[in-house]
């Protein structure tokens, strides 16, 4: 979907928009994108739900609004989209955010508390203050773990540890320990509101990834993270800044999980510190795997991205669907992660390579 | 250091105590013969041959892609071959890993100190081997071992002290104490000088002879030939994977030397058109140097590069030719000196402030240091102008294309296809890319370090004639290769560097290639300028 | 050494006993520890009424055993410069299986068995996939979070309480050791543990190569060590910990859940950073672990001590601690020559 919403290909197109319609070669290069695994499995996915119940793509309107399996993944897809969105640039400069989780936490404790001491706790005002104080907090958070990556040069993994672990105080600290009830309505319609028939949640981590998009692809920044990613000393030696890349794109991780923080709480309209948000960093870095963008950094893909998202959501419902306990989940997925890291992993895949099409090099020249 | 610089006398026969005249060959310790190696389409060596025979000191020579450390892998067991034989005592062998080519008494200390920084010395020592006792480490027995080897080698360490917390050149040492300590009958030290002070270097060369009195072979590389004619006895020479020759060093002049290493061979490259060596202006200068130094990679040089001129730099791999650019460059910081660029001073802390002065630099390390191997041939065209302008203010689309169907045009890569893959380009079409990333950036200075290295005979001229037009369009151009050729077929002035240090500058007025090759194997009398003379004979 | 100085100039000498005779870095970060935890402590003792008790140090002992197993493993793994996330789940499923296999009618020794077997079969299957895969062992690790959880999970949703009678009398038997103070098994296991490891790490082959695996990787390969083995061994060794640490764990709170120890992993981490041992690998000493897991303790203990601060301020602190480390450890890792 991201194809109509980006304009015309540029000459440095992810990989997910390169396979504009205007190209011959399109399908060949569909199939030699990352993203033919993702989208298999995804559709792997829907078709066992379609065997186990043959309504499940079914869709209704009632009161306006959509209804049904898809319309539920896609919104509780969200926080983990935004949250991955983060990490996907993150990742692509050879970084990780493990506090992503804890500033979504954060985020929460902060919106609530702050509708809850408000003059007049369901106004829209209100929701939109406390949303933004919320979002100003985790974007300082982000600030913090981008200092701590690009200025004093600490390992990624060990400089957000720090505030992975924090975190969770902190937000206690903010809701004083207790689970936090708002009652807002415009806050719960972050999470559980509709607009033209759409989930408000979805529309949102929809509009993220495209902004994300025209972020990363209409300014050089995405250029230039690849390039910081794949090759740090040549970059530097072409006058890369990257301590400024390194620094937005954590300060951008904090905000997206600040957002997806929000939406969590929202969908509970309370906020408890321990467990909002509980491995989303997790999930998120597996969403970002699934979608084809390498932990070592370098290429990113933001569809790849939304693909991963859905399909760690999709999975979750397929569970119960297909009638396993819900429990089993968490085998699933550490089979996919075994899976996904088996596929990336050169020596894994050198015996089962598959040859990538040799018309989509050249074939202009 | 240096032993000579005359035409050293062909009786001359080796001054060490213990070491075996080369001249009645005792059996080889270990023989290779006719070794090819084929990487991909590449023939990293063809048929080269190795001797390597009990108490001598046998230097490995040859240039960059001449082959010494493929061969060096070769024998270790890293690269498998493709033909040849390698025989150790009178068996024949093929060693699959290195640790099969240890078992059987031949070690090899690399450039870097491949030990582990944070065990002890003692243990970097014997750690695989080391002495147990119930199942655990006996590590009383470990140390008094580790003791004896190291006075074995009169090195006064302590077994005890963690290898991290001495300077490098120890570390290098207790390197090879450890290879020693396996009762190697092969030493290979690949480089080991190469961080290594005067001092320091003698200590090394201490060891070294102790093990050549203990009738070890040892294969010595190094850039440095004063090292060479200090310690060598006999040495094989490669050259573009190919063995030149193997011969006794006390019968090689340097001069002989440095010709066998560079080789002459004719290329099919017509001659450039070019007009006589442009007047090298009086005016301000774009860049001056003086004294710009680093610890461990250039001595003190001085430098003037002017508008419109091409200066090339010679020397063999080592002689400091990439550690001057880098410094002019700013990709690694000077500790003394001044840098001055159109009559500022300037300190270069980062590539960056370098690129804002119009400084370009495009680095002899295509792969680690250039190419963003999986961004398109555009991105990595526009790079660097692009981080020059910032992300938030990306180059306009028009603009980019105009860009870059003008350099592909002008440099004629190919493909001609502005999104194929950098990776998927030759390495000719890669240095291209490179260079338009640079030309791009409209500097004023353009250093090109080995720009024509390992890339087809085409691109080359193409590169070649390219840089001859820009100095013509006023650009000033440093041009560093290992090919004296091409380094005084392009040139203005001529800078020879030899030992991390300019030796020697003159305009380029009918130099010929004989004559830098005399001034880097340092004859003074024939080049006609002043060259380093502490010569401190031992 | 000074018998090995005749041959050689005595300029070098002195100027090398020069060089080494500053006092080892190393023992720093370590040092600090103990000193923070003995100045806590002290502090603790100073200003609240029965804090100096020794039983106090006794309990923290008691509470934090497991945790001090699950430190002991992760030093390992993290010597080595890799990470073990698995290790809280892997608590979990350890806990599951033992309250499981025992109301199956499992002997105890027989359902203490199966615990350590799988948990340390996961940890060497993960340490398979991180070294002959080349997976990194953050995600390999994730894997193993999700697959004890769901295995865990699997077994029960419900938690399962564990009423074997030696369990339970091993779980409350006080062992006193002088008049009215006493500790727990659990206590020892522990303690054996800590000097099992350091025993292993200092004085034997393994453990000299996971040092070395640490410094340099590729050097220690070419000096001919057993690179693979002992890689896939730490995680083995971190697995097998988790596994004992569960069983600890279960003498502490008896029973089967899989919602036990979520986040463990971050303490275990947090203990041994804060115990000195460096997260990119090389250098750090298995007693540093078990006072950092005490650091932990205690800060827990001024907690509950203090009626005014609230337990999530635990969690800061541990934090701030960890900041505070980390960018000691960072700048000790500046001044080593590259």
């Amino acid at each position: 979907m991201t194809d109509t919403l980006i304009p015309a290909p540029s000459p440095a197109p992810a990989p997910e928009t390169r396979h504009a319609a205007d190209r011959p070669t399109a399908l060949a290069r569909f199939l030699g994108s990352t993203l033919v695994w993702p989208i298999l499995a995804l559709l792997l996915l829907l078709v066992v739900n379609v065997v186990a119940t043959p309504s499940f793509l079914n869709v209704r309107i009632q009161d306006g609004h959509l209804y049904g399996n898809v319309v539920d993944i896609a919104r509780n897809s969200a926080p983990v989209l935004l949250v991955a969105l983060g990490m996907t640039l993150i990742i692509a400069t050879r970084g990780i955010d493990l506090s992503v989780g804890a500033i979504a936490a954060i985020a929460g404790a902060v919106a609530c508390t702050r509708i809850v001491g408000a003059a007049d706790e369901a106004a829209v005002t209100t929701a939109i203050m406390a949303c933004t104080w919320a979002l100003v907090v985790c974007v300082l958070l982000g600030l913090w773990n981008g200092f701590l990556v690009s200025v004093l040069g600490i390992q990624p993994i060990i400089a957000t540890l720090v505030l992975m672990v924090a975190g969770r105080g902190l937000a206690m600290l903010v809701t004083d320990g207790q689970i936090t009830t708002v009652n807002n309505e415009t806050f719960s319609d972050l999470a559980t509101g509709y607009v033209l028939g759409l989930p408000i949640a979805s529309l949102i981590a929809i509009g993220m990834v495209v902004a994300a998009a025209v972020f990363t692809r209409r300014t050089a920044l995405g250029m230039l993270i690849e390039a910081v990613g794949i090759n740090p000393e040549a970059s530097r030696l072409a006058g890369v800044r990257a301590r400024t890349i390194i620094w937005t794109v954590y300060v951008f991780g904090g905000f997206c999980a600040g957002l997806a923080g929000l939406i969590i709480a929202a969908n509970t309209n309370s906020v408890n510190a321990n467990s909002l948000g509980l491995w989303i960093e997790l999930d998120a870095i597996l969403a970002v795997v699934i979608g084809g963008t390498a932990l070592t950094g370098g290429r990113f893909s933001l569809a790849g991205t939304l693909v991963g998202a859905l399909f760690i959501t999709t999975l979750a419902r397929t569970i119960p669907n297909v009638g396993i306990p819900s429990e089993a989940n968490y085998l699933f997925k550490a089979v996919v992660v075994v899976a996904v890291c088996l596929l990336q992993s050169p020596r894994a895949r050198a015996a089962l390579r598959v040859r990538r099409p040799a018309t989509s090099k050249g074939a202009t020249a | 250091m240096t032993t000579t610089h005359e035409e050293r006398p062909v009786t001359t026969t080796t001054q060490h105590a213990g070491g075996v005249p080369a001249a009645q060959t005792p059996e080889p310790v270990i023989e290779m013969r006719d070794i090819s190696i084929t990487f991909g389409s590449v023939r990293a060596l063809d048929g080269v041959s190795l001797r390597l025979l009990p108490g001598e000191v046998h230097a490995l020579m040859g240039e960059n892609g001449a082959g010494k450390s493929t061969l060096i892998k070769a024998l270790t067991g890293v690269y498998t071959i493709d033909s040849g034989t390698i025989v150790v005592g009178a068996a024949e062998h093929q060693f699959s890993t290195p640790a099969a080519a240890q078992a059987a008494g031949i070690s090899t200390v690399y450039q870097e100190v491949n030990l582990v920084p944070n065990l002890t010395v003692a243990e970097n020592m014997l750690l695989g081997r080391e002495p147990r006792f119930l199942g655990g480490i006996n590590v009383r027995a470990m140390n008094r071992r580790a003791a004896a080897t190291l006075e074995r080698l009169g090195l006064d360490i302590d077994p005890r002290s963690v290898l991290g917390d001495h300077p490098i050149a120890i570390q290098q040492l207790v390197a090879i104490a450890r290879a020693v300590d396996v009762e190697a009958r092969v030493v290979i030290l690949d480089e080991p000088t190469s961080s290594l002070d005067a001092d320091e270097v003698e200590k090394l060369f201490e060891v070294m002879r102790r093990l050549r009195e203990d009738g070890v072979a040892i294969v010595f590389v190094s850039h440095f030939l004063d090292q060479i004619y200090e310690i060598a006895d006999r040495m094989t020479i490669l050259r573009n994977g190919r063995l030149v020759e193997e011969r006794m060093v006390a019968d090689t002049t340097q001069l002989q030397l440095v010709k066998l290493m560079i080789g002459r061979e004719l290329e099919a490259l017509e001659r450039l058109e070019r007009a006589a060596a442009n007047e090298v202006s009086t005016t301000e200068p774009v860049l001056r140097a003086v004294g710009l130094s680093r610890k461990g990679s250039l001595e003190a040089t001085d430098l003037c590069l002017y508008d419109g001129e091409v200066v090339g730099v010679a020397g063999l791999l080592g002689s400091g030719r990439t550690e001057l650019a880098r410094l002019l460059f700013g990709a690694d910081t000077a500790d003394h000196g001044t840098l001055e660029i159109r009559s500022e001073r300037r300190k270069l802390r980062s590539p960056r402030h370098a690129i804002d002065r119009k400084v370009a630099f495009s680095s002899e390390d295509r792969k680690a240091e250039g190419v963003i191997a999986d961004l398109t041939v555009a991105d990595n065209m526009l790079l660097a102008l692009q981080a020059s302008r910032g992300w938030l203010r990306p180059i306009p689309q028009a603009t980019r294309t105009r860009l870059v169907d003008e350099y592909i045009k002008a440099l004629d890569i190919r493909p001609a296809d502005p999104n194929a893959l950098m990776r998927n380009l030759s390495g000719g079409n890669q240095q291209k890319v490179l260079l338009a990333r640079w030309l791009i950036t409209e500097p004023e200075l353009l250093i090109l370090d080995e720009p024509t290295r390992g890339i087809d005979i085409g691109a080359k001229a193409q590169i070649q004639a390219k840089v001859a037009e820009l100095a013509a369009k006023g650009m000033s151009v440093v041009f560093i290769s290992a090919e004296l050729e091409e380094v005084l077929r392009l040139s203005d002035r001529l800078v020879v560097m030899r030992d991390r240090r300019k030796i020697d500058e003159r305009r380029n007025d009918d130099v010929t290639v004989g004559d830098v090759l005399e001034i880097i194997a340092g004859q003074a009398d024939a080049a006609g300028s002043r060259i380093e003379e502490e010569s401190s004979r031992d | 050494m000074s018998a090995a100085t005749a041959t050689v100039g005595t300029t070098t000498s002195a100027w090398d006993r020069i060089r080494s005779y500053s006092p080892p870095p190393r023992f720093l970060p370590l040092i600090v520890t103990i000193a923070l935890f003995a100045g806590m402590f002290g502090a603790g003792s100073v200003r609240y009424e029965n804090f100096g008790d020794p039983q106090v140090f006794l309990s923290l002992m008691i509470n934090n055993a497991h945790l001090i197993v699950l430190a002991v493993g992760m030093t390992f793994v993290i010597l080595t410069g890799g990470i073990d996330l698995s290790v809280g789940s892997v608590v979990a499923m350890s806990t599951m299986i033992l309250a499981k296999t025992l109301q199956s009618g499992w002997s105890l020794p027989a359902a203490i068995l199966a615990v350590l077997v799988v948990s340390t079969l996961l940890g060497t299957v993960l340490g398979l996939l991180i070294h002959y895969f080349d997976i990194q062992p953050f995600i390999a690790t994730l894997a193993g979070l999700f697959l004890a959880r769901g295995v865990a999970y699997l077994i029960s949703i419900e938690s399962i309480p564990i009423n074997n009678e030696t369990f339970m009398k091993w779980a409350y038997e006080p062992l006193t050791l002088w008049s009215t103070y006493w500790i727990r098994w659990s206590v020892v296991v522990a303690l054996v543990a800590v000097v099992v490891a350091a025993y292993v790490l200092a004085f034997t082959r393994f453990g000299r190569t996971v040092y070395a695996i640490g410094g340099n990787e590729s050097s220690a390969m070419l000096m001919g060590l057993r690179v693979g083995a002992v890689k896939v061994g730490v995680y083995a060794v971190s697995g097998f910990c988790a596994g004992l640490g569960g069983l600890l764990f279960a003498l502490n709170t008896p029973s089967g859940n899989s919602l036990h120890a979520v986040g463990m992993e971050l303490d275990a981490i947090a203990a041994a950073v804060i115990g000195g041992i460096l997260l990119t690998g090389g250098r750090g000493y298995v007693f540093g672990a078990l006072v950092g897991v005490l650091v932990l303790g205690v800060i827990q203990t001024f907690i509950t001590f203090d009626g005014t601060l609230t337990s999530w301020w635990t969690r800061i602190a541990i934090g701030v601690l960890l900041l505070v480390f980390v960018v000691i450890q960072r700048l000790m890792t500046r001044r080593q020559p590259a």
